[in-house]
């Protein structure tokens, strides 16, 4: 039931805001995602650190093809709900001081969001989750083509279709999946009995790639990505923040719950490859990264090199690289919510997000730089943050598949270092612009979202292992069913 | 079953009494649901569960448009009632169609349909492409229908019967026939698909949907599509069950051109209409690909993609006649492309809603019919296990998100006109009907699947 209500409470949120008032809809909207919130704490303070399934649910839907309204959090899903739950209260907070037009249908569309997460978070059906991933895309599509800035149609549009085009892939393969189960009803979607099936060598590398394709789209992986800058940089904050910090989550939580068990003959033949792929995106990333002037399109293409590093730990198929993606998704979603945060302070002041036009910051505004350069160091993977561990434990993982690919995806700590340090210095540092003549500091509201994801920062930087044990225990399940 | 022929002196009854008409029908077809399967006039027509599904569809889809007439049909033309007749008569074809049990009656609904359609299409009489495309779509029509009556005769040389019950037999007992029955079929075949404009037989689509009044486009993308599909899915899976490996390759063939020409040519239209008149295409496109797999699961699926493109379509085609009225501009050009809705979430955000819904389900977007449709289309390919016509498929239908996006980013995002669009009442409860019934399906497919 509590599950359950994880999805109902912020639908059901999103409906009476839709319905009520402008000017109340953001209260509202925080209301419903605060109780959210006590809901996921009840959840993980309830939690058992088993490789089981917990708070089930499961309720008949289509029968004649054995679909299932069903779900469940077990090890790999609880870091996601837990971020989801604890993202979204302060993503809606964090627009508290920028007026958006239409504000009911804003923060309807953006519980509407939470809920499809959850959704996908959660689901134990294949056909559930697969609804869940595309019911997602709907809001958050809407919130950046609508709310977006000036090239908004073009680019949003470009990134729904390729997703679209990426996840109906995936359709073909979970329903080729169905065809192959059988119980005694029949064929049965449960995600838990496609673990069972052993099919060949060769089908396994088909159904790889199409799930590989629809994944690699949506986190994305190097060569798929090109939707991913853009859309970051045109959407509203509040929509960026959705898609880097959760949604590009749900590529990788598909592969650890689709890939790694159902097709591990096909992850043998084209491992290497996707770690190869997802290698040069952390490079790749990394480096126009550090040319980019434009502060969101920097963690935009910083966020495309993490992500890759997250991928080639998981494809590694190595404990700590699974352990490591899994922690890694939730310092990431942390990190990189409160710098989206931080660059729409600046210019929501200043009106420029070029770092070339910025300067000075530092000198009248200790809070927003001490905050700043907490999760700036998060991001670069500093040792007693929460970066340093995922990074850790995914290279670790890395190394282990493959020593080369390893030591070049360990660039990825050297070349973050040059573009977070390049960003923090060349726009809080140094002598004064026009610009920031007049920078006020951090109101409350804004210290009230930065606060939360500081203390994560620190807790999970130094003690992870409060999450760590939580996913240790179905990861290693997960990964003996691999190696039979 | 109700035969409509009781109704051709109802020339003078106008919109109420058709409605009522058709209500009447539609309850009387869903009547005798339980009753045992059973033949009509002298073993000519067929009733079971799956006839009394294809021909709720179809009237239900004729109601919704005769409701989304008023206003309409007056305005562009002068003899209103005679309209209603022909539609009215058109739906006689349809069900002839659909319940056939012998190749003449298909022939005559066939028939039927098609002269009935031929003069709706020509109804704007004062306007040129009205006219042209009546005759086009006369001329290859006939033309269509003369090789599919030539195809029935090759049939009847070979078996010596008209009878799909008779057919089915001669197919089963004789593993070698002669090749006339090859020809025939194929003939047959040529006619049908052009009917429900399958490539290559599909050029008359664009220029006859376009240049016809768009409540006549709704009626036909429709009701003949759907009729069309029923009496495919009727001869080839009963009568033709048997020479299964002869015609799968041949409509796979098909298949593959129809996804292609309609999807790829609709991502360059820049009106509406045209676009809609390739969308239709493509969705032939899906039902034959659920025909050529014929699996269990083909049935269902095609019952359901008609209702739920049929759903979707009368929508779309509902909030682009209101809103092609309403910008007022009277020429074709400005009417149905696609900037008319730029700026409909202002204007009205009920159309602009409707027409989002619509749009979402013609592409297959997850809790619309319309995805349940394409999900149980792909299942039926998947069971048959012919997988690589699946991949055009998929590539097909994210070309489809494509250009039914258009639309719905011009009602939101685009900016237009300022002023609102009012909507009579009585037509905004048709449009609401349809796009609950969509979204309905959409959460519960179960309801409706498995039923037949």
């Amino acid at each position: 039931m509590l599950t359950l209500s994880l999805i109902l409470i912020p639908l059901i949120a999103g409906v009476i805001t839709l319905i009520t008032k402008n000017n109340s809809a953001k209260q509202l909207a925080l209301i419903g995602a605060a109780i959210e919130l006590v809901l996921a704490v009840v959840i993980y303070a309830q939690f058992q650190p088993t490789a089981d399934q917990q708070f089930g649910f499961s309720y008949p839907w289509i029968q004649s093809a054995g679909i299932s309204f069903a779900g469940g959090i077990d090890g790999i899903s609880i870091l996601l709900v837990m971020l989801t739950a604890f993202l979204t209260p302060l993503i809606i907070l964090s627009t508290f001081r920028q007026p958006y037009k239409n504000a009911s249908t804003f923060y309807a569309l953006i519980l509407f969001m939470q809920a499809a997460l959850m959704g996908v978070f959660t689901a134990t059906d294949a056909f559930l989750f697969y609804l869940f991933f595309e019911a997602a895309l709907i809001p958050v599509y809407f919130l950046a083509a609508v709310w977006g800035g000036e090239d908004r149609i073009k680019v949003t549009f470009k990134f729904f279709v390729y997703t679209i085009f990426g996840s109906l892939f995936m359709l073909v393969a979970l329903v080729y999946l169905y065809y192959q189960t059988t119980s005694a009803q029949g064929h049965t979607s449960e995600i838990s009995a496609f673990y069972k099936l052993a099919l060949d060598a060769q089908k396994q590398g088909w159904i790889f790639w199409a799930f590989f394709i629809a994944f690699a789209i949506k986190m994305p992986v190097f060569p798929f990505h090109t939707w991913q800058p853009d859309t970051y940089t045109e959407s509203p904050t509040p929509a960026t923040m959705l898609l880097a910090g959760i949604m590009l989550k749900m590529g990788v939580y598909g592969v650890i719950r689709f890939v790694l068990p159902i097709v591990p003959l096909g992850l043998q033949t084209w491992g290497t490859t996707a770690i190869v792929l997802s290698v040069i995106g952390i490079v790749y990333g990394s480096i126009i990264a550090i040319q980019q002037r434009d502060m969101k399109r920097l963690i935009a293409y910083s966020s495309f090199a993490h992500v890759g590093l997250m991928s080639a730990g998981v494809f590694s198929q190595t404990l700590s690289g699974v352990q490591g993606a899994l922690i890694q998704m939730l310092a990431h979603g942390i990190n990189v919510v409160g710098l989206f945060f931080i660059i729409e302070i600046i210019f929501s002041r200043t009106k420029t997000r070029n770092i070339e036009q910025l300067g000075g910051i530092t000198q009248r505004t200790p809070h927003l730089t001490v905050y700043f350069m907490i999760l700036m160091l998060g991001s670069v993977a500093l040792p007693l943050t929460n970066g340093f561990v995922g990074e850790f434990l995914l290279l670790r993982g890395v190394y282990e598949s493959n020593i080369w690919l390893g030591a070049i995806a360990g660039t990825t700590i050297i070349l973050g270092a040059v573009y977070m340090l390049r960003l923090f210095q060349k726009s809080m540092f140094g002598a004064k612009s026009t610009f920031t003549e007049h920078f006020a500091d951090l109101s409350f509201s804004e210290r009230a979202v930065l606060v939360p994801l500081v203390i994560m920062v620190f807790w999970m930087g130094l003690y992870p292992n409060s999450f760590l044990k939580l996913t240790e225990p179905a990861v290693s399940n997960l990964l003996q069913m691999i190696h039979y | 079953m109700v035969l409509f022929l009781g109704f051709q002196k109802s020339k003078n009854l106008l919109l109420p009494a058709t409605l009522l008409v058709l209500v009447l029908t539609l309850i009387a077809n869903f009547a005798n649901w339980n009753d045992a399967p059973s033949l009509y006039f002298k073993g000519m027509l067929f009733e079971n569960k799956l006839t009394m599904a294809f021909s709720g569809i179809v009237l239900l889809s004729a109601l919704l448009i005769a409701a989304l007439t008023r206003g309409f049909i007056d305005d562009e033309s002068a003899q209103p009632a005679e309209y209603y007749a022909i539609m009215l008569f058109s739906l006689v074809g349809a069900i002839m169609m659909i319940g056939y049990e012998n190749l003449l009656m298909l022939f005559v609904g066939v028939e039927i349909l098609s002269v009935s359609m031929y003069v709706l299409t020509g109804s704007d009489k004062r306007n040129l492409r009205s006219n042209e495309a009546a005759l086009k779509y006369l001329l290859m029509g006939s033309f269509a229908t003369g090789i599919m009556l030539f195809g029935m005769a090759l049939l009847y040389g070979a078996t010596g019967s008209f009878n799909l019950t008779a057919l089915k037999a001669y197919v089963l007992t004789n593993p070698s026939p002669s090749p006339m029955l090859y020809v025939g079929l194929l003939m047959l075949l040529i006619g049908m698909l052009f009917k429900v404009s399958a490539a290559p037989f599909h050029f008359w689509t664009p220029d006859v949907y376009d240049g016809a009044p768009t409540v006549f486009t709704a009626f036909m993308s429709t009701i003949v599509k759907t009729a069309g599909f029923a009496a495919l899915y009727r001869l080839l899976s009963g009568s033709f069950s048997g020479a299964y490996t002869f015609w799968w390759s041949t409509l796979a063939g098909i298949t593959v051109l129809t996804l292609l020409a309609g999807n790829i040519t609709a991502v360059y239209q820049n009106s509406f209409k045209r676009m809609m008149a390739y969308s239709s295409i493509s969705h032939a496109g899906y039902l034959l690909l659920s025909l050529t797999a014929m699996s269990a699961q083909s049935q269902d699926a095609i019952v359901f993609y008609s209702l739920a493109y049929s759903l979707a379509t009368i929508s779309a085609f509902g909030v682009l006649m209101i809103v092609g009225k309403e910008t007022g501009v009277r020429s074709h050009e400005v009417k149905e492309n696609f900037n008319v809705f730029n700026g409909l979430g202002k204007k009205n955000p009920l159309l602009a809603f409707v027409l989002t819904v619509s749009m979402l389900s013609l592409a297959g977007i997850p809790l619309t019919a319309g995805f349940w449709g394409k999900f149980f289309v792909f299942s039926s390919v998947v069971e048959r296990g012919i997988t690589w016509i699946l991949v055009v498929a998929v590539l097909m239908s994210a070309v489809g998100i494509y250009y039914y996006f258009k639309a719905v980013i011009a009602a939101y995002m685009r900016e237009g006109e300022a002023g609102s669009i009012k909507v009579p009442q009585f037509y905004r409860l048709v449009l609401i009907i349809t796009t609950i019934i969509t979204l309905f399906f959409g959460l519960l497919p179960d309801l409706l699947k498995g039923l037949v």
